[in-house]
């Protein structure tokens, strides 16, 4: 920060890009930044010219960014996680080749592919998207398409708010980006534990980046949530009882109720230590009465429940495919349910396991470490269910059942290590160790992660159209499994012989041979998102051959698979009437499950709406002005957001009415096409015979 | 049981032999402890990979199984689709976990109990002081009138208390082949008890990231036989003394070797050796963050008072964070 803030431009200058380091001082580490600055921009440019030559910007504006409809929000949200997993593999990568390179000795300078400072901001970045902008986003955007369509629901039960919390979960991503360019990101890590992070430590704008991007973007989650819980508790279809739901919609449930006792605590602790920096409070500082301990345990109180946030949209994923590639019913699903829903009760009792030596006593920490076992047990059924569920099935071998074989063979061994770090007196040793590291990465990749891909190529025809071509999904999954064995089986290992996490440099030779495993794994970790890149790319271009207009391509049990392929935007020409727990699957069972209605109405659709996509640019202008202390443009963009939503209270907005002449005439093609389609068996799912119309007889479960 | 703890406790073993493999690399492992805290700790873990190892071996064998006897490319055995429950089933699922987390809940009950740092492992323990510095570690021996930076040593047989503070930001202090970690903080002071039960080399460090000297934040650590630690107790100190002084150098972010220049010493990461000047230097430095004296009311760059006060060190001001 040299110079004063101005009161136009802010602490903005020429030189806050990282072009002036890698011209002043030139070496691998500015190098690397300056190029991932590069590659932002030239993404950037090369996304507006697309869209400029395509013609695309009117679509782009009038089918989606001003579309309040759950799938295509849905869709979007996925589309942004994907953008953002790319930068985020890429920085694990970066930080794999730094630390292979990174063996010093204590007297010497720090040497490597990158300088200390630009390693912490790598593995702050790397958390902070990987957690909010990828995970969250996937999560959040599967149960936008998925929730909506198995519920027998038209939309969500407040589409435009929807559209605003996809807004503020973008802005948020978008200042993470800008960072890029713009400044730098924090150092203290996703976590950004003051006082580290508090003005004295860290001045300049990096912890502030964080602050911002997570305050928007939380505010985006917790809004979520409670759309998420009102559709469920108010929107299903008639005879959808509670206990009739998809286990997907029990999962989104658990979320729901999750995000929205969660995510306040990591707004109420970010708010404080937004305070302390602008505002000069002493909420986590040194001194004045300041107390840090108290920023870990607010922040976990939210960061305990986030990771079943995370995971248990996975176990939904699971439990639908585990299901139909098996032919099978689903074993055990009252348990299911039970455990699912205490997952989400416990999640909330155990959060201090995440500082068990921060010096409380020890009654403190057994309590809390039964606690993190308890946990462990309906986490173990739900496992020992699937099994069950694939147990004297016909089990076919695709793509989400690769990504379900990767999760359960490494799942559990995340589950011991979890248990290890349950235990206390083990946990003062391997605390803050890549043990640690290795530990959540073993929960989050082949949970999280193999999840929602697993989701996505499983309901990726319903959006689209068209199948993912089964061979690049099963390498793009074994990769995804080699590269998570190769990366991070050493870091445990290295943890027990006492590497500390975040070391831009260590002395210890002996770590080398796994150090270069690790670096083997992050090679295979980029592979694997070239092979997904991939997998979409060749899908696309083989997308006649995969088509599935049918709309019902693995013979599913569940009310999304009765709809075309890709879904209208109504989804259902008429709110089904349900009257069995997979009750797709009862219709087949009864025959002619593609019976049409006996008459169609005219059906209200939200209207689209501007809205949201305002409120976004001006989330993101407030976080950057006041990332950057640009006060005048922070007071606007702080009025223009209450401003846009009265604008928006005080005119009548009339939905908009789809008629019923429409529907039904799209509908009745839909029905004759069936009936035109050859049924494909089983045996033909992964070939072109399958056109999303499934034999019938063959439907078991 | 017996066997797959067995395996496990080859498996670590292996690991640990890995780690002390190289002869001129300290020793950094809980997996070879020095002392009786990190030896229960390393016998924990095997207990709790045992154990832990009941729910999880049917998975790893169970899914392979599953997934080739009823593939449906060539199937074997029956196919039952409408199975959806089992009442003795439903037992086993919750019954069996159930009874590993009380099995495993009362050991760790019994581990934490034993092992809580707070306790100490025997009467009148060596009593030792930390201080947490951006990037390094002094300790204050209150005993023997000496102060190091960089080197701890103990005598083998008698049980050390180690009380820790920072006079920066949160870090954590572990000596894995000793004991375990704990956070220190300013202002608070935490402890660790350990003992060592053999002599011999091993490497502290601190673990709770605090910026661009946190990798090189590591300490020696020298389990000494009792006549070798008077004699260390008594030896040369560098010519220096721990006082305001010393201390505001100390202070400055900066690793051990760049410290040692900044005092007059060889640039060397070899430890430093001080007389201690005040003998309750370190009541003094906890007590800068509780309201009396400067009190901190002052953001970076004004730094002024008593132990170079709580905020940022004077040849940091402005600087840090570029």
């Amino acid at each position: 920060m040299s110079g004063g803030t101005s009161p136009i431009f802010g602490n903005l200058n020429w030189n806050v890009t990282p072009y002036t380091d890698a011209f002043q001082h030139p070496d691998s580490s500015t190098i690397i930044g300056a190029g991932a600055a590069s590659v932002l921009v030239l993404g950037a440019i090369a996304g507006l010219a697309l869209l400029t030559y395509m013609r695309w910007w009117g679509p782009l504006y009038r089918n989606w960014l001003t579309s309040p409809d759950a799938k295509k929000i849905g869709i979007m949200y996925i589309a942004l996680a994907l953008v953002m997993l790319t930068r985020g593999i890429i920085e694990g990568f970066v930080m794999r080749a730094h630390q292979a390179t990174a063996l010093g000795t204590l007297s010497a300078q720090e040497s490597g592919l990158v300088a200390p400072d630009h390693f912490a901001e790598l593995f702050s970045t790397h958390g902070t998207i990987m957690i909010f902008f990828v995970a969250m986003p996937l999560l959040i955007g599967l149960i936008n398409f998925v929730m909506t369509q198995q519920l027998g629901a038209r939309d969500m039960a407040f589409p435009v708010l929807n559209q605003v919390s996809l807004g503020l979960t973008a802005a948020g991503a978008a200042l993470v980006m800008i960072s890029l360019l713009v400044g730098q990101f924090g150092t203290g890590g996703w976590t950004m534990y003051p006082p580290y992070t508090g003005k004295i430590f860290s001045p300049g704008e990096g912890v502030d980046y964080w602050l911002w991007a997570i305050l928007i973007s939380g505010m985006g989650s917790t809004l979520t949530g409670m759309n998420f819980a009102v559709t469920i508790f108010k929107h299903r279809a008639p005879g959808m009882h509670l206990m009739r739901m998809p286990l997907f919609c029990w999962t989104s449930l658990c979320v729901a109720i999750m995000l929205i006792y969660a995510m306040p605590a990591l707004t109420v602790s970010s708010a404080m230590l937004a305070l302390d920096r602008y505002a000069d409070f002493h909420f986590f500082t040194n001194a004045s009465g300041g107390n840090m301990m108290n920023y870990a345990n607010i922040f976990w109180m939210f960061g305990h429940p986030e990771v079943y946030i995370l995971i248990l949209p996975a176990f939904g994923v699971f439990s639908e495919i585990s299901s139909t590639f098996s032919g099978k019913r689903l074993y055990g699903y009252t348990s299911l349910v039970i455990a699912s829903m205490s997952i989400a009760v416990i999640s909330f009792t155990v959060w201090l396991h995440h500082f068990f030596t921060m010096g409380q006593s020890a009654g403190v920490n057994i309590a809390f470490g039964i606690a993190t076992m308890i946990i462990g047990i309906p986490t173990g059924v739900k496992i020992y269910d699937w099994m069950a569920t694939m147990w004297r099935g016909r089990v076919r071998i695709t793509a989400p059942i690769v990504y379900l074989t990767g999760f359960f063979l490494l799942f559990v061994i995340g589950g011991l290590s979890g248990i290890i770090l349950a235990n206390p007196s083990i946990d003062y040793q391997v605390h803050n160790s890549t043990f640690l590291v290795a530990h959540f990465h073993n929960v989050i990749i082949p949970g999280v992660l193999y999840g929602m891909l697993a989701g996505i190529h499983y309901w990726f025809p319903k959006a689209f159209g068209f199948r993912l071509s089964e061979t690049w999904g099963r390498r793009t999954a074994l990769l995804f499994v080699g590269g998570f064995v190769f990366t991070f089986m050493p870091l445990y290992v290295l943890g027990l012989m006492g590497m500390p996490r975040r070391s831009p440099t260590f002395q210890n030779p002996d770590f080398m041979p796994w150090m270069y495993l690790a670096a083997f794994g992050g090679v295979l970790m980029m592979c694997a998102l070239a092979s997904l890149v991939w997998t979409f790319w060749a899908s696309y271009r083989n997308r006649v051959a995969l088509a599935v207009p049918g709309g019902d391509p693995w013979n599913g049990s569940t009310l999304e698979w009765s709809t075309p392929a890709p879904v209208p935007e109504w989804t259902f020409p008429c709110i089904p009437q349900v009257s069995a727990r997979h009750d797709w699957g009862e219709r087949k069972r009864a025959g002619d499950p593609w019976k049409g209605p006996a008459a169609y109405t005219d059906i209200e659709m939200p209207a689209n709406t501007v809205h949201g996509l305002l409120i976004a640019i001006a989330a993101f202008a407030l976080g950057f002005a006041m990332v950057w202390h640009i006060w005048w443009l922070a007071i606007i963009s702080i009025l223009a957001i209450p401003g846009i939503v009265v604008i928006r209270g005080l005119r009548v907005i009339e939905p908009r009415i789809i008629p019923a002449a429409e529907v039904a005439e799209a509908d009745r093609r839909f029905r004759r096409l069936v009936e035109n389609l050859p049924p494909a068996t089983r045996a033909d799912e992964e070939t072109e015979r399958n056109r999303g119309v499934p034999d019938i007889t063959e439907f078991a479960g | 049981m017996s066997g797959v703890r067995l395996a496990a406790g080859c498996l670590l073993a292996w690991f640990a032999a890995d780690a002390a493999m190289a002869s001129e690399t300290l020793q950094q492992s809980f997996l070879q402890p020095m002392g009786p805290v990190a030896q229960e700790q390393f016998t924990h873990l095997l207990r709790v990979v045992g154990i832990t190892m009941l729910v999880i071996l049917p998975v790893l064998v169970g899914v392979p199984f599953i997934l080739w006897r009823y593939r449906y490319s060539r199937p074997r055995g029956h196919y039952s689709p409408e199975w959806e429950f089992s009442g003795k089933l439903e037992y086993v699922l919750w019954g069996v976990p159930v009874l590993i987390v009380i099995v495993l809940a009362s050991w760790l009950w019994y581990s934490t109990d034993k092992l809580d740092p707070y306790q100490p492992l025997g009467p009148e323990p060596l009593q030792v002081q930390a201080i947490g510095l951006d990037w390094k570690w002094l300790f204050i021996y209150p005993e023997e009138g000496v102060a190091t930076v960089g080197e701890l040593a103990v005598p083998v047989g008698r049980p050390v208390e180690l009380t820790l503070t920072t006079d920066t930001v949160m870090q954590s202090l572990l000596i894995a082949p000793l004991t375990g970690q704990i956070y220190a903080m300013p202002g608070m002071t935490t402890k660790l008890n350990f003992a060592a039960t053999q002599a011999g080399e091993a490497e502290g460090e601190n673990t709770q990231f605090n910026g661009a000297g946190f990798g090189r934040q590591k300490f020696i650590v020298r389990a000494l036989e009792p006549a070798d630690y008077a004699a260390w107790a008594a030896r040369e100190t560098d010519g220096l003394t721990l006082d305001e002084d010393t201390y505001a150098t100390l202070r400055r972010r900066s690793v051990l070797a760049d410290a040692r220049a900044d005092l007059g010493l060889e640039k060397r990461a070899e430890p430093i050796r001080m007389m201690l000047g005040e003998r309750d230097a370190f009541e003094q430095i906890v007590a800068k963050y509780h309201g009396h004296g400067d009190g901190g009311r002052h953001g970076a760059g004004t730094v002024a008072g008593h132990w170079g006060g709580t905020g940022l060190p004077e040849s940091d001001a402005g600087g840090a964070g570029q």
